[in-house]
């Protein structure tokens, strides 16, 4: 166990260094010279070749291409991910670490959300499949996954921020702030996850130790809660665990149709900027959090499953 | 003699749709105390369906009519919860899947634990005491471990023992054996089949043996059913039925029976 735990950690090695390069790469092959944009950003009025080589020589733009990724690299792993090419006065950290926290509150109000409503409307439509509330709930589901994010975060402004006058339509800091936006980020997921609980509780049902457990005479509730749904749910772990790093960059969209002062927001005003440094410290955070999550559930799951857990190894 | 199990005129239908097929066709017959009657017949040929017909166990797409007289009550008009109480208790089964038939994620000891927490009132200790006592009479070695083990870290012969003690362990009225040799290998089929001898012996339990084997039927059944698309199509016993079969599917049944065997003596002698 403690063998494979190690290996699998090992193994995220090389797929980190993987994702540094080619988040780099991409962007640096943006064709525009972040020199001559981060001139006009700070208003220079007139600018001249002399000024952007000057400010190349600044940012570092001058030296080779793998010298500027081995040099960044080392910087990142020392948690220096270098100065904002906009505003130098500002490190990519300090921005980065500003806007974590609300979009780190967005993300697990919206996973809150997902777990709280998914799991029980997916339990009750494979208990009463084929049932009303299953039928609407399958209708509901259908639509929720093919409406995208922003338009639903406008729709819901509009009626329940506009006509209904219930909850601020953008910004944050409070928990009214937080509801539509979360609502708006978890929406398709809940609808996916409903769909993938009841399913997989359908198909549990088929299982012969439902059978089995049927022929002991055990109460409906124990099957169903005990077995039908634990084994279920089970299947679910990476779904959800792959999710939560989802949810993190999914809000990029959200953040922006509700002004909420997050990393998502960060980001874009970032891209219209070309302010290199703080869009590959954000394109790496996430590549770094699928890594992470993608291992740690993968370590939950086999450690929760007696079939893949090494008793006693 | 009163029998423990009276069934009659059962039929079960299958409604898919517009479409209705009928699995189980009139059928009718009695299992008498300390009888192990045998079922005899092909994969989907409606053996199964007769039984978990009358247990409530077949989902809402299936209706079944007739009777099925078990102890004065008619299985086929109870509630549900009634039939969930006798299950286990006074009619229990043993599935053909062993590997399969328990939850992966608990252990076997936590399974056998939560059945008799349903029908009985006994504290944890009890609970403890009698499984042990159970794995220790079905000859399985290190009870203790056992009951720790998942199921997956047993084998098929082992988990179909530990499905055989669990249905006799609250004395039952009716043991149904659902094809409990079709998943495992010969040398562990004879064990359990001697472990079904050793209950009928003991106990005196009235018993319902379903197998497409001959040679499984032949060791254990008193009386026999054939059963052809979900009708009874032969009644008698073993020795009745080898030599005077009526139907022609039974004596199809038991003429490659015999050529089976004897080639395989041919095939034993021409090895000695």
């Amino acid at each position: 166990m403690k063998q494979y735990v190690f290996k699998r950690i090992l193994s995220t090695i090389p797929l980190l260094l993987i994702i540094s390069f080619v988040c780099f790469v991409f962007i640096n092959l943006i064709p525009s010279n972040p020199a001559e944009v981060a001139l006009r950003v700070r208003q220079v009025p007139i600018i001249t070749e002399e000024a952007i080589a000057e400010v190349e020589a600044e940012l570092g733009l001058n030296r080779p291409f793998l010298v500027r990724y081995v040099s960044w690299l080392f910087d990142c792993l020392k948690g220096d991910f270098g100065i904002s090419y906009v505003n130098p006065s500002r490190t990519v950290a300090g921005e980065l670490a500003r806007c974590l926290p609300a979009t780190l509150q967005l993300a697990g109000a919206s996973l809150v959300l997902v777990i709280l409503l998914s799991i029980p409307i997916g339990f009750l439509c494979a208990v009463y499949k084929d049932g009303i509330f299953d039928q609407v709930m399958r209708a509901l589901v259908f639509i929720t996954t093919a409406m995208p994010p922003y338009w639903v975060g406008l729709l819901l402004m509009w009626f329940i921020s506009i006509k209904l006058d219930l909850l601020p339509t953008s910004g944050g800091g409070s928990f009214a702030h937080l509801i539509l936006p979360a609502f708006t980020v978890s929406l398709s997921y809940i609808s996916t996850y409903i769909r993938l609980i009841r399913n997989n509780m359908l198909e549990n049902m088929k299982q012969d130790y439902v059978l089995y457990a049927n022929v002991r005479g055990l109460p409906q509730k124990v099957i169903l809660v005990k077995h039908i749904l634990k084994n279920s749910m089970h299947t679910c772990i990476v779904a959800i665990g792959m999710s939560i790093p989802q949810l993190i960059s999914g809000t990029i969209v959200v953040e922006n149709v509700f002004a909420w002062p997050g990393l998502g927001t960060l980001c874009i005003s970032s891209i219209f900027n070309r302010d290199y440094p703080i869009i590959q410290a954000y394109v790496l955070l996430i590549g770094v959090l699928f890594v992470v999550f993608n291992l740690l559930f993968d370590l939950l799951q086999t450690v929760s499953d007696p079939r893949l857990r090494k008793e006693g190894a | 003699m009163t029998p423990v199990l009276a069934v009659n005129h059962l039929s079960v239908t299958l409604q898919s749709g517009k479409n209705t097929k009928q699995l189980v066709k009139d059928s009718s017959f009695s299992v008498y105390p300390g009888e192990c009657l045998g079922i005899l017949g092909e994969s989907g040929s409606g053996k199964s369906m007769t039984v978990k017909s009358m247990l409530g166990l077949l989902d809402r797409h299936f209706s079944a009519t007739g009777e099925a007289f078990f102890c004065g009550k008619d299985l086929l008009k109870e509630k549900k919860e009634t039939l969930r109480s006798l299950r286990g208790k006074d009619i229990t089964m043993v599935l053909q899947n062993p590997m399969t038939c328990f939850d992966p994620l608990y252990r076997i000891g936590n399974q056998m634990a939560e059945t008799f927490a349903t029908h009985t009132n006994w504290s944890q200790k009890e609970i403890r005491e009698e499984s042990l006592a159970i794995l220790d009479r079905m000859q399985i070695q290190n009870p203790k471990v056992a009951l720790e083990k998942y199921p997956h870290q047993l084998s098929g012969g082992m988990l179909q023992r530990i499905m055989i003690g669990l249905a006799v362990a609250l004395k039952p009225k009716l043991l149904i054996a659902d094809e409990p040799t079709t998943a495992i290998d010969a040398i562990t089929q004879k064990e359990i089949l001697e472990a079904f001898l050793e209950i009928k012996n003991a106990h005196q339990t009235a018993m319902i043996f379903i197998t497409h084997d001959l040679g499984a039927i032949a060791k254990v059944a008193d009386r026999l059913l054939v059963m052809n698309q979900g009708e009874i199509v032969d009644e008698g016993t073993f020795s009745h039925i080898l030599h005077h079969a009526q139907d022609r599917y039974t004596k199809l049944l038991i003429e490659k029976r015999q050529a089976v065997m004897a080639r395989y003596q041919q095939v034993l002698g021409g090895m000695v």
